[in-house]
């Protein structure tokens, strides 16, 4: 079982990388932020993949928890950093 | 038990990779929004499901608690994300971003 | 398109919190404002016990404080409106709405799914932007079904207005045509309105 988790984590990893070139090469702000927001969803479950990998799901969950919440208000102060800045449609 | 937990881990699994194909697939920023904020939510719940499962084989008090804050996160994930896909669009249209129609070129 | 924006999501519900709790706090007698703190303060200690996991008389007094502490400054915004009546059935039938959403929520990944895996996905996509007008009226329920149709795969709630002016993106006809439909029966079957 502990092998089928690591493989898992592999692949979300992998993931990670093909939404990271959104988030790298995205043509507009917004669209970096769609992939950033992506990679912090999966980081949630990658991270309690992780816990159950070293055996510590209590001590990972509650990290997972907190990256929740902090990915939620990251793209939130994000968006209305942004929304504020005009001429976002130009910024290659 | 652990046919099942792999089943909803490879479920959960095939939605992210669909939400991570389709950001890199879909031609513009709204549609790209569609697949990122959403079959990545589905695909967290069915995951989440199978961990939580698989964390319940030894019964005991911590490992029902941790399987708890486990459907917790689950639950914050379901409220918050179509809240940040909506600051994301109400972003991306007071920038003025336009959406892609049929026949576009690709952005 | 710009500034009218301002209505969005957020901005409605701190309007409807600050409005209704500077506005009740004085209408209302004072043993009315006893409720909404009292059950803000059982979700705040379900929540710590379940975060805590600690069962000795140390911690949860720790417990005991801070939930005093946040659900005093924070009672009127967990339930700004101070009407209780109903409330329980409401969320009864909210509990039962739930798996029909998730039963929508599948059916409409497995579409977006089949979509983004197509070769020739170009072709299929036909995004369009629909705009209708629902029949809800009260915040909690036109906010509810914003982030149905969020959630439901294919389609994006652009913009809701206090009056239930719906935008919604749709990726292709399949997908924006159901609105709204069933989901807004269910909801205003759910919230009481008729």
């Amino acid at each position: 079982m502990d092998s089928i988790f690591l493989y898992s984590s592999m692949f979300l990893a992998l993931l990670m990388v093909l939404s990271l070139y959104r988030g790298v090469f995205g043509p507009t702000v917004a669209d970096r932020m769609i992939g950033v927001n992506a990679i912090g969803s999966k980081t949630t479950v990658l991270l309690i993949l992780i816990g159950l990998v070293y055996h510590r799901v209590d001590m990972f969950v509650d990290i997972a928890l907190a990256y929740a919440m902090l990915n939620f208000i990251a793209v939130l102060a994000a968006s209305r950093y942004f929304q504020k800045r005009k001429g976002l449609y130009d910024e290659a | 038990m652990d046919v099942v937990v792999v089943l909803f881990l490879f479920a959960g699994l095939f939605f992210f990779t669909g939400g991570a194909i389709g950001i890199l697939r879909f031609p513009d920023f709204y549609s790209r929004l569609h697949p990122a904020g959403k079959l990545d939510t589905l695909g967290l719940l069915l995951s989440m499901i199978a961990l939580a499962l698989f964390n319940l084989h030894h019964f005991s008090l911590g490992t029902v608690l941790t399987s708890a804050k486990i459907i917790i996160i689950v639950v914050f994930v379901f409220l918050a994300s179509p809240t940040a896909t909506h600051a994301i669009v109400d972003a991306g249209v007071r920038a003025g971003l336009g959406p892609w129609t049929k026949g576009e070129q690709r952005r | 398109m710009d500034g009218q924006g301002e209505e969005g999501l957020a901005s409605k519900g701190s309007r409807t919190g600050s409005g209704n709790g500077s506005a009740g706090a004085e209408a209302q007698p004072r043993r009315l404002y006893f409720y909404p703190f009292f059950l803000t303060f059982i979700i705040m200690f379900v929540v710590w016990v379940f975060l805590s996991g600690k069962f000795d008389p140390f911690h949860m007094s720790l417990g005991l404080v801070s939930c005093a502490i946040v659900s005093y400054l924070s009672a009127d915004l967990l339930f700004p409106s101070r009407v209780t009546k109903g409330a329980f059935g409401q969320w009864l039938r909210f509990v039962k709405y739930i798996p029909w959403l998730l039963i929508q929520i599948v059916k409409a990944s497995l579409h977006v799914t089949y979509l983004v895996f197509h070769p020739r996905m170009m072709d299929l996509i036909d995004p369009r932007i629909i705009k209708f007008r629902s029949k809800l009226t009260s915040d909690l329920a036109l906010v509810t079904f914003a982030n149905s149709i969020t959630l439901t795969p294919g389609t994006i709630t652009v913009y809701v207005s206090v009056d239930g002016d719906f935008k919604v993106h749709a990726i292709d006809k399949a997908s924006g045509d159901p609105l709204p439909g069933e989901m807004e029966a269910k909801i205003s079957k759910t919230f009481g309105e008729v």
